[in-house]
């Protein structure tokens, strides 16, 4: 280890851990390809920093002698990652993160695949990084690669960029090619937010420019690699910003302490201070900063603070205690940038769980307006986003949240999107702004309401949903259904999937994204009619279990009854009733339900209607039974 | 104010990922298997939820061949922090007969710790393991998440890890999965001994050189910690200054022979050292990429 004698003495060590307690952190991350020689600069950066043991070396000399790539000496990319054996086991795909170094600071490198279809996994190694080293082999100079990451590294809010243009010696450590790749990637890179930009020539494979500056590139008078790194400025943004901090656990040791606990992420804050409790608005006062080690005389961002307030209030995780002059913004719709990391596409309309700091909600995008190309930075038009996408939307919140730009605070600006079913992590957003219209749109207070309305028909509104495969009899029964209804003397309306498709919805498709829209628009028409006071009945494939239960969550608790007409796909597919089957086979049509394009099955449906066995009446007196049984009608 | 420093940032980290768990499992737990490292987890769990203690029971899976002195500071350490210590012991294994002489350490580590640690997850259905393992101890661990997730088989896959951005940490697990947390992920060898210092974190004597009666076997220094440890013909016990780098099971912790008695003389010769942590400790040496197979199959 540097800075630490064999024969120190006991006081000597104290010296040097004193010294050691004062040192910062620079996180950064590495991007480039394994060509670039990003694993060899990693292993260098180890090697020279002395963190390499005998027996760790040892294992190097071996393996370098058995496996490596460089005929004199060790392969310093052997150290990283035994790189074979990962690619056979497919996890070269993931982040690595790695540890060094140097008597002025510590260092966390985020270790990150090149390859495009690990976008996701640069954006996560890039989401905690101060600064970020972009590999180029100098004799291929500025790639499409170069762009998607320098691109990555700008979206996620990196603004120090190391240009390492590494392998100078197979270009003859010529100069002329180190600054014809400079200005083409400056000229790039201001483009895109990225002005802070130093450039170095370097090989990593013998160390030139990395720790030593060798002799080499005399025409080269910049700072090596780890003079850049040890002098690095460590984002101060966040504490010299508006004190912020997401509550994260309420401390009640006992009735007569209660403490506010989390991480702060900015600012700083003292004991009495005025703060206000998002989103409530609440005002409130700094009492004491309790810690473990005796109360503190203030906290600032990054670190872990437990805040005695001078007020009795209710506060729970999720809410945030924000300086009241500049405070968070409140808002329960955003505009962001998303990078997908499903294997299933965003879908516009589609419920996915937010988590934004401490604060969990529910959120669909209600407007994706473009997605950007990550190699040309084009801005397109998309109905969805696939894996590995990055598209700017709209978002809607079933409740304000509260939140800064992503450019502001990364702390409180970012979150992720989780599948509401397989709890997967699917996205990670970026905040660009709050969309206003949350706060200016109020609801008209109408006197005549839903149960004067069903009062009026003398009748309780239902919507009977029916689900299932084309040609599992859902029209057939729903309009059996509607006829006995309205002998019962009720008032009804059919919403049919055809009939829909030929007006209201004639401008969709059948793709995944076009089918979440054509629930969602028939989900809001039936709850409209449900308001109505109307007994809806809607017949619609309606495939994913996503969309029904948005369209139950849309109703009131009770009046939402999910009816599976279920028959299996081969018995479907033998009635064919509108030939649609014998089409689909043919490759007439695309996207066809049970087909190429999945159904999934109702879990728990109010109702299972299995119509191999039933005959229409049968399922349609089954259908006017689960109304009775609900106290629906008598 | 000054800048935060390297150590602050980790502890700040760290103190983060245990009120996370707190805040979004309903029955967490906390491993403690009475190392230096899991004397910083407990210290920083002390301090997430100062003045309350930690809302959390801890969880020491006995192989029953721990060094005494590790019994000793376990219990002690319980008292005094005013935790609730659960320890468990698989019982199937200790019926078997598996100990580390004649199992071999492979199975004895398999069975007793692997298996015991699922058995003891299964019987108190607990659903957030926090765990003290670190990034920088081997390859596989550099690639795990701070929350990992685990099946209800609470099997690790590598190959389909959530991915985990900013500080943002993915809870949500269905029933009977469960997630292991790594609040000190990010912390080096390095880092947790400045730490022991900075805070003067209690750890077990044994770390510390002293007079300890030792056999010599395969070029190794064995502690004989107590009548279990057979005598091969030839060997004979003998007194040795000696500490422990690292402290698991005795008849599988090699001691190094040292005079290193204070803080600043183990931090010396650690960091000075010519071999890495993990030499000492044998479990690694069975066969390569062994840690990556036993974290899948739900080591800690």
């Amino acid at each position: 280890m540097a800075g630490l004698a064999d024969n120190a003495t006991d006081a000597e060590v104290e010296a040097y851990l004193a010294e050691q307690d004062r040192l910062d952190t620079l996180r950064f991350i590495t991007c480039g390809s394994v060509d670039d020689g990003k694993s060899t600069l990693i292993g260098r950066l180890l090697y020279d920093s002395k963190l390499i043991f005998d027996d760790q070396l040892a294992a190097l000399e071996k393996d370098s002698r058995r496996h490596g790539t460089v005929s004199d000496g060790m392969d310093f990319a052997l150290l990283v990652d035994g790189l074979q054996a990962e690619r056979e086991q497919g996890i070269t795909i993931d982040v690595a993160y790695r540890f060094f170094a140097t008597p002025k600071r510590r260092f966390i490198v985020a270790d990150t695949p090149g390859h495009e279809h690990y976008t996701r996994n640069m954006a996560t190694g890039a989401s905690t990084a101060d600064l970020a080293v972009i590999l180029i082999d100098a004799r291929k100079g500025v790639l499409a690669q170069t762009r998607r990451h320098s691109f990555i590294v700008s979206l996620m809010g990196i603004r120090q960029v190391v240009l390492a243009v590494n392998k100078m010696d197979l270009v003859g450590w010529d100069q002329g090619v180190f600054d014809t790749i400079l200005a083409e990637y400056r000229g790039f890179a201001t483009g895109i937010g990225l002005d802070k930009v130093t450039a170095i020539p370097v090989c990593a494979l013998k160390g030139e420019n990395l720790f030593e500056r060798g002799s080499s590139m005399s025409w080269y008078d910049g700072p090596t690699l780890i003079e850049v790194l040890e002098n690095a400025p460590v984002d101060r943004a966040q504490a010299d910003g508006p004190f912020r901090m997401p509550v994260q656990w309420v401390n009640r040791p006992n009735p007569d302490f209660r403490g506010f606990a989390g991480t702060v992420a900015g600012g700083r804050v003292a004991p009495g201070d005025r703060l206000v409790v998002l989103p409530s608005g609440r005002t409130v006062t700094v009492k004491r900063l309790v810690a473990f080690s005796g109360d503190r005389a203030s906290v600032q961002a990054g670190e872990a603070a437990t805040i005695m307030l001078e007020e009795e209030v209710d506060i729970a995780r999720g809410d945030m205690l924000s300086a009241p002059d500049q405070p968070a913004e409140v808002s329960d719709q955003v505009q962001a940038d998303i990078i997908w990391m499903g294997e299933e596409p965003l879908l516009p309309e589609r419920q996915y769980r937010i988590q934004l700091g401490t604060q969990s909600a529910y959120a669909a995008v209600t407007d994706l307006r473009y997605s950007i190309n990550v190699n040309t930075m084009e801005h397109m038009a998309a109905k969805s986003l696939q894996l590995n996408e990055v598209g700017v939307c709209n978002l809607s919140l079933d409740r304000a949240v509260a939140f800064d730009a992503y450019t502001g605070n990364r702390a409180t600006g970012s979150f992720i999107l989780i599948d509401r079913y397989t709890n997967q992590t699917l996205g990670a957003g970026m905040v660009r702004f709050g969309l206003r219209r949350a706060t200016n749109l109020t609801w008209q207070a109408l006197t005549v309401d839903k149960a004067a309305r069903a009062a009026q028909k003398g009748q309780k509104p239902a919507v009977l949903w029916f689900t299932g495969l084309s040609g599992a009899g859902k029209s057939t029964i729903a309009d059996l259904v509607e006829k006995r209804l309205i002998s019962l003397g009720k008032h009804t309306y059919l919403l049919d999937g055809d009939n829909i498709r030929h007006g209201l919805n004639r401008d969709l498709g059948f793709t995944d994204a076009d089918r979440v829209e054509n629930i969602r628009r028939v989900a809001e028409v039936a709850k409209l009619m449900a308001d109505a006071g109307l007994i809806v009945l809607t017949s619609f494939i309606s495939p994913f279990r996503a969309e029904r239960d948005m369209a139950r969550a849309l109703m009131a608790e009770g009046e939402f009854l999910e009816i599976h007409v279920d028959a299996p796909f081969d018995a479907c597919a033998a009635r064919d009733p509108k030939g649609l089957y014998a089409k689909a086979k043919a490759g007439l049509i695309r996207n066809f339900t049970g087909l190429d394009s999945p159904y999934e099955a109702p879990e728990a449906p109010e109702l299972r209607l299995d119509t191999t066995s039933l005959s229409p009446e049968q399922a349609a007196q089954g259908a006017i039974e689960l109304l009775q049984a609900k106290g629906l009608i008598q | 104010m000054t800048a935060l420093t390297h150590l602050d940032r980790l502890e700040a980290e760290a103190i983060q990922v245990f009120r996370e768990v707190a805040a979004c499992f309903s029955n967490p737990v906390m491993l403690y298997s009475v190392g230096k490292d899991s004397s910083v987890l407990l210290h920083l769990a002390q301090k997430a939820f100062f003045p309350a203690l930690p809302p959390f029971p801890l969880l020491h899976v006995d192989t029953t061949w721990k060094f005494q002195a590790m019994y000793a500071f376990r219990d002690q350490r319980a008292r005094e922090v005013g935790a609730e210590l659960l320890v468990h012991i698989n019982q199937e294994g200790l019926a078997a007969g598996i100990n580390p002489f004649t199992s071999g350490s492979s199975i004895h580590t398999d069975v007793m710790k692997t298996q015991g640690l699922k058995q003891a997850l299964d019987k108190y259905g607990f659903d957030a393991a926090i765990g003290g393992a670190r990034r920088d101890e081997e390859k596989s661990r550099a690639k795990e998440r701070i929350f990992s997730f685990r099946s209800a088989q609470h099997r690790w896959d590598p190959r389909n890890q959530r991915p985990e951005l900013w500080n943002l940490y993915n809870t949500r697990i269905a029933k009977g999965e469960s997630i292991r947390a790594f609040p000190i992920s990010n912390w080096t060898e390095l880092d947790i001994w400045q730490y022991i210092h900075r805070e003067r974190i209690p750890i077990v004597p044994l770390y510390f050189a002293a007079e300890r009666p030792v056999v010599e076997r395969n070029g190794q220094l064995f502690l004989l910690d107590d009548g279990r440890f057979p005598l091969h013909p030839g060997e004979k016990a003998m007194l040795r200054k000696v500490r422990f780098r690292t402290l698991g099971c005795y008849p599988l912790t090699a001691a190094i022979e040292s005079e290193a008695d204070t803080l600043p003389a183990i931090i010396r010769e650690t960091f000075t050292a010519t071999s890495s942590e993990r030499q000492g400790r044998m479990i690694d040496h069975d066969q390569s990429g062994s840690m990556e197979k036993k974290k899948q199959e739900g080591y800690f």
